[in-house]
């Protein structure tokens, strides 16, 4: 019966994970227009206003290929511990003290959105 | 002839000491409250004054807020700044107070549209004094206070340099000298002449525990670390003329 339980609500997260609600999604484009566009640019195009004198240019989040090679989980760390943690720039910094697991992971699945599911430039 | 004794009895001037004091308490206090009726009038449309006013857990009070909260402006400036930037403001934050409602997309990346960055309006000189001076009064309720001590050292030129941009990162949003570095963030090239040592050690330390909508990550500094940043804005804001 507990297996059964575990089984059913396991299925049952990798569901949630799958199907980003679309709330949740909202929320994060909220927070990514307020913390991530600066430098990644309005648009996720990687030319946000920062970026004129950077030596590295922030990741380009509309390119799909590039980002298929990302899973959620390296994009969870990346935003929650910065560039360094996943051996990318400084420049990128850690989110961890503004912004909660949810918020960041509400990000994670709007990055989803914008690379992969939105229409293609 | 007799003398007339033309000093007055000491209680005669008690009294015109008593009445005195509280003259010069009366018209203290008109001062101030004067003054904070001008503060709430002109400036908490844009700058949250007290913490209260701050809402922590709705994002909109960010957006909302055209100007940096000012509820601990005693703890973050120097006084005789704010008193001459206030008569004359000129731009600290190149992106304005929220730089996403001032970027532009372009063929060459996105830019800020500088014609929407609203101007901050200036105070003529007596008031300014006064603005200054009820401002400064203003401080963030911490148990056990943010702040904590700070002992300038010499850096290098190079060494600040290297340290504010490759290692720390800095530059990706604040600007280290005009012209150079990231827009989003205030220019830091005038930080030391604008902020009190302290607070900018500990704004680096942990910001979101003055503003808890600030833009700026927490990097886990120790603080020896931020200390060398801090040393680093000395040594350009006093380059500066």
């Amino acid at each position: 019966m507990i297996r059964k339980i575990i089984i059913s609500m396991s299925l049952l997260a990798a569901i949630q994970t799958a199907y980003a609600s679309e709330d949740e999604i909202e929320a994060g484009k909220i927070l990514y227009r307020t913390y991530c566009t600066q430098c990644h640019g309005i648009e996720g195009d990687g030319y946000g206003i920062n970026v004129a004198d950077m030596e590295v240019l922030p990741r380009d989040h509309t390119d799909r290929k590039e980002m298929m090679t990302r899973t959620d989980k390296d994009l969870f760390k990346a935003i929650k511990h910065g560039g360094k943690s996943v051996d990318k720039s400084v420049l990128m910094p850690n989110w961890d003290g503004n912004l909660s697991d949810d918020q960041i992971s509400a990000l994670v699945q709007y990055l989803r959105s914008l690379c992969c599911t939105q229409k293609q430039k | 002839m007799p003398v007339i004794n033309r000093s007055p009895d000491s209680a005669t001037v008690g009294s015109v000491i008593l009445l005195g004091i509280i003259g010069v308490v009366a018209a203290q206090t008109a001062i101030a409250s004067d003054t904070e009726k001008y503060i709430q009038d002109k400036c908490a449309g844009c700058h949250a004054l007290s913490a209260d006013d701050f809402d922590v857990n709705d994002m909109s009070e960010r957006l909302r807020r055209k100007g940096p909260p000012l509820y601990y402006a005693g703890d973050k400036f120097k006084k005789e700044w704010l008193q001459g930037w206030l008569q004359s403001p000129s731009r600290i934050r190149p992106g304005g107070g929220f730089p996403p409602d001032h970027t532009v997309v372009t063929d060459d990346g996105d830019v800020i549209d500088e014609k929407t960055l609203p101007e901050h309006p200036s105070v003529a000189k007596p008031k300014a004094g006064d603005v200054a001076e009820f401002l400064l009064t203003l401080h963030l309720k911490a148990r056990p206070p943010l702040k904590t001590a700070y002992q300038p050292k010499e850096v290098s030129p190079m060494l600040g340099k290297m340290n504010f941009n490759k290692f720390k990162g800095c530059s990706a949003c604040h600007r280290d000298e005009e012209g150079v570095g990231g827009l989003s963030g205030p220019e830091l090239y005038s930080a030391w002449n604008r902020l009190q040592p302290e607070f900018m050690v500990s704004y680096i330390k942990n910001p979101v525990a003055w503003d808890p909508h600030s833009m700026m990550p927490n990097k886990h500094l120790q603080e020896p670390e931020i200390h060398k940043l801090v040393d680093y804005l000395k040594l350009i804001g006093e380059k500066r003329p």
